[in-house]
């Protein structure tokens, strides 16, 4: 099963929402939708339900157009961030209600709500009303009502942003299981670059109504195909520089530079942009070859066993470090950071990766 | 941890109190006094027990004017909320329409309730009103001054017209807090307008309503001065509603006893009905 975007856009009174996309999505792995807020996600997966026409290109479903197709005949099924249940019906009825408007006999209906249930662990809630339960619990009855049908495609529209960590934890290892063994397409919009680390599958950065980039989730993070992308996937934000190459030098600024890499040596004279991972920003000296660098704190976030310093470099620009261990520093204070240069990707002038580090 | 002991905390829900007191308490404990004593003017006051509870219990003319009082408070019940809840279902919950919409809605809301009588009067007087001249001039008999069915039809669409945008834009409150996803997910399941109707949008309109109806049924039953200012109670007594038929003893007859008592019981049975309404719909949402 799969499901092919041919060049798709939206536009809305003249604003475009979704730039023209070409995706196929399979069945079988996560298709990860990974962007910020009003990138695109939610306006995106309505075109791929059916629930919003696009503007213009095809939506097909197995090898069939199914365009102009609305979507109560498109077999879909969706969770959203709210706990979408409804409130008069008991946990039962709401499971049950994509099987009764598909008219299934009752037996049927009973023992394919039981299986679900049990498999989401409300079986014993099955007589209450969604008011009644916590929102893990509620999140999960509308998990339920969008599994128990054999949906061909099932959307998630960030599913577990409203809840608290703890339950978060435990449906995040519970979705894939929960998909091993179906035959459909499963599309999951999600904020948060470590959960689409975690479910792997494939992934798209979005940004701004664009795919920057649509691959094997690992790959995205590893070989991000340009600037957008990789900050699309960075949480904190991805350092960026600017940086000059001359001869055999990168010079970040007047007193930080490196020599130029073997690797390095085809590029040409210049300037390129570089993006560092916050983890490769230390606040103390390594074994490493590190380059140093002088740095304002704005902010020390210590949590325990990581610190998450902001501060400010080269003119204005806003960098952020993060390191095991508690590093503590006053606001306002000048300190050198060291840079992992050997581990940051290198952009060129129109943003397109050239170099991906070691 | 210590609790700290500070008795100033008193006087700042001193100026709650004495408002209490002067607003509510007094004039009601006055109302107790009054209810179990007699009096012959000259401020003598004789103990009268329950007396005038016994007789206002079984006046014929107290039972017929809670009668058309109960009779009063159904019907705009009846008509007011299915019609509230259709104008608000119908209303659009984008774009510019809205604000010019909530705006016409607020409108009889906003007029004083005398204006409001005096407007409904004129304007369906027989001879130079718009809606009474009209009515005759199709040839229906219509003169709500001498026929009490008129009056009434009268007074019901003059109560329909003052105050079904309450329940409308409460009820437009509770449907703009649907959030749209619970329409894509009914959309999605395949359900009827009537379903999404039945399912989504009642239930969630379901608290704005329990407080709508208690409002209306409340304020319906103190009505006084729209019916007083339309009617003055007539044609003879068939609209003669409670607070209309207390004012007449109060203060045309100056019963104070029988008056006292009759303000009681028409308190209680307010506070009994909004009690048991109220415990009714609430159980509903137990369920």
């Amino acid at each position: 099963m799969a499901l092919e975007l041919k060049q798709v856009s939206k536009s809305v009174a003249g604003e475009t929402h979704i730039f023209p996309t070409d995706m196929v999505l399979e069945a079988g792995e996560f298709n990860i939708l990974l962007g910020t807020t009003l990138s695109g996600k939610t306006s995106l997966m309505q075109l791929m339900a059916g629930l919003d026409r696009p503007t213009s290109g095809q939506v097909w479903f197995n090898g069939q157009d199914v365009t102009e197709m609305p979507v109560q005949k498109r077999n879909v099924s969706m969770v959203y961030q709210q706990f979408i249940n409804y409130p008069n019906m008991t946990v039962f009825e709401n499971i049950a209600s994509p099987l009764r408007v598909a008219k299934l006999p009752d037996k049927e209906t009973r023992s394919r709500v039981g299986e679900i249930a049990e498999i989401l662990r409300i079986s014993s809630m099955l007589e209450r009303r969604p008011s009644e339960l916590s929102g893990g619990q509620q999140q999960r009855v509308a998990m339920a009502r969008a599994l128990v049908k054999d949906s061909s495609l099932i959307l998630f529209d960030e599913p577990l942003a409203n809840l608290d960590f703890k339950l978060r934890e435990e449906l995040r290892d519970e979705l894939p299981r929960l998909f091993a063994e179906r035959d459909c397409v499963v599309v999951y919009a999600t904020t948060e670059p470590s959960e689409a680390l975690l479910f792997g599958g494939k992934c798209a950065a979005m940004f701004e109504g664009a795919v920057a980039q649509f691959g094997p989730t690992a790959e995205l993070y590893r070989k991000p195909l340009n600037l957008t992308s990789a900050q699309v996937f960075s949480e904190p934000p991805l350092n960026v520089a600017k940086v000059v190459k001359s001869g055999d030098i990168f010079r970040l600024s007047d007193t930080a530079s490196w020599p130029v890499d073997a690797s390095y040596q085809t590029m040409a004279d210049g300037e390129y942009t570089i993006g560092v991972r916050p983890h490769h920003v230390y606040p103390m000296q390594k074994e490493k070859q590190l380059v140093p660098i002088d740095g304002k704190v704005q902010v020390a976030e210590l949590s325990g066993s990581e610190s998450m310093i902001h501060f400010t470099a080269f003119e204005d620009d806003s960098w952020v470090s993060l390191s095991h261990g508690v590093h503590a520093f006053d606001g306002g204070e000048v300190t050198t950071f060291y840079v992992d240069v050997a581990n940051c990707f290198y952009f060129g002038a129109d943003g397109r990766l050239i170099s991906a580090g070691m | 941890m210590n609790k700290t002991v500070n008795q100033k905390a008193w006087f700042l829900v001193l100026p709650v109190l004495l408002l209490v007191a002067f607003n509510a308490l007094i004039p009601l404990m006055t109302v107790v006094n009054y209810s179990v004593q007699e009096t012959f003017g000259d401020n003598n006051f004789f103990w009268a027990g329950v007396l005038w509870f016994e007789e206002v219990l079984r006046s014929e003319r107290f039972h017929s004017s809670l009668g058309r009082q109960l009779f009063f408070t159904f019907s705009i019940l009846l008509i007011e909320i299915p019609l509230g809840v259709a104008i608000a279902l119908a209303m659009p919950r984008k774009g510019v329409w809205v604000s010019v919409c909530l705006v016409l809605m607020a409108m009889p809301l906003l007029i004083p309730w005398n204006v409001v009588g005096a407007m409904w009067n004129i304007f369906a007087l027989p001879e130079i009103g718009l809606l009474g001249n009209t009515l005759n001039a199709l040839g229906i008999d219509y003169n709500f001054t001498r026929q009490p069915v008129a009056a009434w039809v009268t007074l019901i669409a003059m109560d329909v017209w003052h105050w079904t945008s309450l329940v409308v834009l409460l009820a437009y409150a509770g449907l703009v807090s649907i959030p749209d996803a619970y329409y894509q997910a009914a959309k999605i399941d395949g359900a009827s307008s009537w379903a999404i109707f039945r399912f989504i949008q009642l239930p969630k309109m379901k608290r704005v309503l329990t407080i709508a109806i208690l409002l209306r049924f409340m304020d319906s039953f103190n009505i006084y001065t729209e019916p007083f200012v339309l009617t003055g109670g007539g044609p003879g007594n068939s609209t003669t509603l409670l607070s209309i038929d207390l004012v007449k003893i109060a203060l045309g007859q100056f019963d104070l006893g029988p008056a006292a008592a009759m303000s009681l019981i028409y308190f209680l049975i307010i506070l009994l009905l909004s009690w048991i309404f109220y415990t009714l719909m609430m159980r509903n949402e137990d369920q």
